[in-house]
């Protein structure tokens, strides 16, 4: 898969779900990408690095997200 | 006079041992008389606020922290802990209070040069307050705000040569003991293969992707002094294949009493005349083990590497000279599902650059694990759940008596076709000519 079309397959499936989360785990994205994990991580990587995606740490768990979405995206981006 | 009233905190500085109370106390004096004029970057008062906020968390026996956050570095997903407060009214100075971890150095050797650094600089950009060390090792650096991130990171990474630790879904920070560097009971270098496991390892430290976190840690010795066997994903024990050495003459000595048994590690009382049957001999887990004639005699075979009898009489017994390392898999805190000890995985193995093999193996694992493993479940979850035999599978290891943990619990054997001559079909007119219908 291109980066391009990955790029549009995950904003798009991301959107329609932003109604019942705003978080993903980095299986749901490789799951979206119907790739393998280790291929995965090279475009989400990428995602990340184009802001197309963040990352969300509670410490322990890491998850994914499209910037600014979640209930604590406000308070977060301390503006 | 404190900003805030702590009688519940207060308590906690009563009786004889060190208390973090104090230390925070401490800290919040030392912030607001700033006898060597910082420009302090968050505020003055922080520490006030977390002494305050601590007192009302007891108040109320519930935390009054919100629960992670999407703040970073750019570039790496792990190292920095988004922590902010549910009461920022009332506590200002830690509404907004992250935490950082930084990759502390092999065997935690310092220089106190560099340690008077990273203080002055966290007391510049953050609270001041750190935990030497972290549980995975980790110096943590505990109260920062956003803005201030990117520039501890520049600083830490252009001026003090140091990188940021691992958090989140990624490969924890790698921790080591301090190896052959100070240990003669050291069987591989534990720093070389830290050190080049954490720089072959970067994208997995820093970007996660993993289901959860991953631990590696590296004992020198079965003596596990940073305790790889109950707390890392994948441990690595350093062991040795052929016999332990004696020096009899030492053994008399010991015996004479002319060395104190544990180089004098329990000398606070007296214990009475060494017994060498009694305190080691006797304590041998396997019986493998005999004093006779003035002749101590070890049957090796038998041997399980529990260093106890090594670790009474250094002087006399020394570890074998065919060294390599276990490793072993699978083991956590008790979060879900209880706590697990590692199960052995790999029984010897060498540890010499640029350690391919264990690459191998270590990638085996992770393959198998970030395909199969749920969102949250660590390695030795996944183990539980599969069955060991999936990871001897997924790693292409043969199994070996040492995979067995007791013998007979699972008295079953299923067989795979490909293990079986023939698979399942047969002929049946060569199997008729000595079976009838």
């Amino acid at each position: 898969m291109e980066y391009e079309e990955a790029k549009k397959l995950i904003v798009e499936q991301l959107t329609k779900k932003l109604k019942t989360k705003s978080k993903f785990y980095f299986n749901d994205l490789a799951g979206i990408l119907g790739m393998k994990p280790r291929e995965a991580k090279k475009i989400v990587n990428k995602l990340v690095e184009e802001s197309v995606l963040e990352y969300w740490s509670s410490g322990s768990t890491s998850m994914y997200g499209l910037p600014g979405t979640g209930k604590q995206a406000a308070a977060e981006h301390e503006d | 006079m404190a900003k805030h009233a702590t009688p519940l905190l207060d308590q906690l500085e009563s009786g004889p041992w060190p208390s973090f109370v104090s230390d925070l106390k401490q800290e919040a004096a030392s912030r607001a008389k700033n006898p060597n004029n910082v420009e302090f970057q968050v505020n003055q008062d922080c520490v006030e606020d977390i002494l305050g906020v601590l007192e009302l968390s007891y108040k109320h026996g519930r935390t009054h922290w919100k629960h992670g956050g999407i703040v970073g570095v750019f570039g790496y997903g792990g190292g920095v802990i988004g922590r902010y407060c549910d009461q920022p009214e009332m506590f200002p100075g830690v509404a907004h209070f992250h935490t950082m971890r930084i990759n502390q150095p092999g065997g935690k050797y310092y220089t106190t040069e560099f340690l008077k650094k990273l203080c002055d600089l966290w007391e510049f950009r953050g609270s001041g307050v750190t935990n030497m060390h972290g549980s995975t090792g980790d110096i943590i650096f505990i109260g920062t705000s956003t803005p201030q991130l990117e520039e501890i990171f520049y600083e830490l990474t252009h001026n003090f040569n140091q990188d940021l630790g691992g958090s989140g879904s990624n490969l924890r920070t790698p921790s080591d003991c301090v190896g052959s560097s100070r240990c003669e009971y050291a069987c591989y270098d534990t720093q070389a293969i830290c050190y080049a496991l954490t720089q072959e390892y970067q994208d997995e430290l820093h970007r996660p992707a993993f289901p959860y976190k991953f631990k590696f840690k590296f004992d020198g010795c079965p003596n596990c002094c940073v305790a790889s066997i109950a707390r890392s994903d994948l441990s690595f024990v350093g062991t040795w294949k052929d016999d332990i050495k004696i020096d009899q003459e030492a053994v008399a000595g010991y015996v004479g009493g002319e060395f104190a048994p544990n180089a004098g590690a329990h000398s606070g009382r007296d214990w009475g005349k060494f017994d060498i049957q009694k305190e080691v001999v006797g304590l041998c887990p396997t019986g493998c083990m005999k004093y006779e004639d003035g002749k101590l005699a070890i049957n090796n075979k038998e041997c399980t590497r529990c260093m106890h009898c090594i670790n009474v009489m250094p002087r006399a017994l020394h570890i074998g000279d065919d060294r390599g390392l276990s490793m072993l898999a699978g083991a956590k805190a008790p979060i879900l599902d209880g706590a697990q000890m590692g199960s052995l995985l790999v029984p010897f193995i060498k540890a010499e650059e640029p350690y391919d093999e264990i690459k191998e193996i270590i990638e085996a694992v992770w393959d198998w694990w970030m395909e199969e493993g749920k969102n949250r479940e660590r390695l030795g979850e996944l183990i539980k759940r599969q069955g060991f035999q999936k990871l001897l599978e997924a790693t292409n290891i043969k199994p070996v008596p040492q995979h067995v943990q007791e013998p007979r619990h699972n008295p079953y054997i299923f067989w795979k076709e490909e293990e079986v001559e023939g698979g399942w079909q047969r002929d049946i007119n060569e199997f008729r000519k000595y079976h009838q219908r």
